[in-house]
């Protein structure tokens, strides 16, 4: 359980990482918390030749709220953010979702743009940005680019970004109106990757009607899926036991779950309908107030 | 691929050595300072064992690569106190029953010391999903829960008082 030999640089500016990395070309990987990277160089499933450390880069450390926007430096630790009380006032299911990510120890270290650009099916972070409708900065020497979350993902361990090039920031859009969020998953343990987790974030008039809302699963495939039956059911009603039910049956149509040790395809099947309900009516409630 | 020569603050003493850039900073803890107090286990950041406080927060020493460490403040069990006697919270570890075979400990205590440093007084909830990052293969944590929360008791009847 060593991990391979690399060589490794610690840049002091973003160009110079930028240079590094293209000089590496395909050898080279960006090592910023390393709480997914190292396990796996552990465990030898990856043995980079490069490794660029960005752990110096201060100035990508960082969250702000600029024209109702949240701005979060790739580097930021997930723990900052579970701290930040202008995360809990403004993004609260950002702020849910992160406590459930791994553990104490490991957000002190794991960064959110690390765990967005590992891509795990599971994970926290890439479901919760797809639910806020968010999206990322990806720099490369020649240019800046933003993606959105619906187009960053492409499939396990997979996403947009080219290997001469850093995620920089991660953005996420800021409703005014009233909204209300839910966050579940079930784990084996907690702190596991959740077998299946379901995000909802929604805004309703003072009448009780939905007038926006995102549903997204996490683990039912090789991406965050986002519901999009969901928007066309809900928006205009209240929420009844009979649209849920609805909503459940696009759930079934529009995923596929895999079968692994962990669980099976059912089971996951199960469980994402089951989450489905808690999340919508969790959501629904806290935006009722 | 050569070494990198290092310098590492543990426990207040400066360590200056030249290591492999895939030297893991939980061997260098132990295998280069010496420093046999942190435990390594899984070697993928899942048991705890190895938790050691760098720069301020407990983190896995086995998902560090002790370069990354260059230049830092750490500290392991072995810090906890400067003068040989036990912390009360290892002596509430050892009256509360904590600990059987004391593998896990060390990395439960720097985790500890840690969090409760940043929320002094956590709910039973809350021990138990900070307690939820170690594995303990003898207590069944009950123990190791009681010793925290004797520890807790104290600190805010000293504070108190």
């Amino acid at each position: 359980m060593k991990p391979p030999k690399f060589e490794y640089y610690k840049p002091a500016t973003l160009e110079e990482a930028l240079n590094l990395l293209e000089e590496a070309g395909d050898d080279g990987k960006i090592i910023a918390g390393g709480q997914s990277l190292v396990p796996i160089m552990n465990m030898r499933l990856a043995s980079p030749k490069c490794l660029i450390d960005i752990n110096g880069l201060e100035e990508l450390s960082y969250i702000k709220n600029e024209d109702n926007t949240l701005k979060i430096g790739t580097l930021t630790r997930q723990s900052d953010v579970e701290q930040s009380e202008m995360v809990a006032n403004v993004c609260g299911l950002l702020a849910e979702a992160i406590t459930q990510i791994g553990h104490v120890q490991t957000r002190n270290r794991g960064t959110i743009g690390g765990s967005i650009v590992h891509a795990d099916p599971s994970a926290e972070l890439p479901l919760a940005l797809l639910t806020l409708n968010g999206s990322v900065q990806i720099t490369s020497k020649d240019e800046v680019r933003t993606v959105a979350a619906e187009d960053f993902f492409i499939t396990y361990l997979t996403t947009d970004i080219m290997p001469t090039e850093v995620l920089t920031e991660v953005t996420i859009p800021l409703m005014e109106e009233k909204s209300g969020y839910s966050f579940q998953e079930v784990a084996r343990r907690h702190g596991d990757f959740a077998l299946v987790a379901a995000a909802c974030h929604m805004t309703v008039d003072d009448e009780g009607i939905i007038t926006a809302v995102r549903l997204a699963l996490g683990g039912v495939e090789a991406i965050p899926l986002l519901i999009g039956d969901a928007e066309d059911i809900l928006t205009g009603e209240q929420l009844s036991d009979l649209l849920m039910e609805q909503v459940t049956e696009s759930v079934e149509m529009e995923s596929d779950p895999e079968s692994d040790l962990h669980a099976s395809s059912e089971y996951r099947m199960h469980l994402a309908k089951v989450l489905t309900k808690r999340v919508l009516t969790q959501a629904y409630e806290r935006a009722r107030g | 691929m050569g070494k990198h020569e290092i310098e590492v603050t543990i426990n207040g003493k400066v360590y200056q050595e030249e290591v492999e850039p895939r030297m893991l900073l939980s061997d260098f803890v132990r295998d280069v300072c010496g420093l046999t107090g942190t435990h390594v286990g899984c070697e993928h950041g899942v048991c705890g064992a190895c938790t050691i406080n760098v720069n301020g927060s407990a983190v896995r020493s086995c998902l560090m690569f002790a370069i990354q460490a260059d230049g830092q403040q750490v500290q392991t069990v072995e810090g906890l106190t400067s003068n040989h006697e036990l912390t009360d919270l290892q002596k509430n570890f050892i009256e509360c029953h904590g600990l059987q075979c004391g593998f896990c400990t060390a990395g439960i205590l720097m985790s500890t010391e840690d969090y409760l440093e940043k929320n002094p007084n956590p709910s039973s909830k809350e021990i138990k999903e900070m307690l939820s990052g170690h594995l303990c293969r003898c207590t069944g944590y009950d123990g190791i829960v009681k010793a925290i929360e004797k520890t807790i008791e104290e600190r805010n009847q000293s504070v108190l008082s």
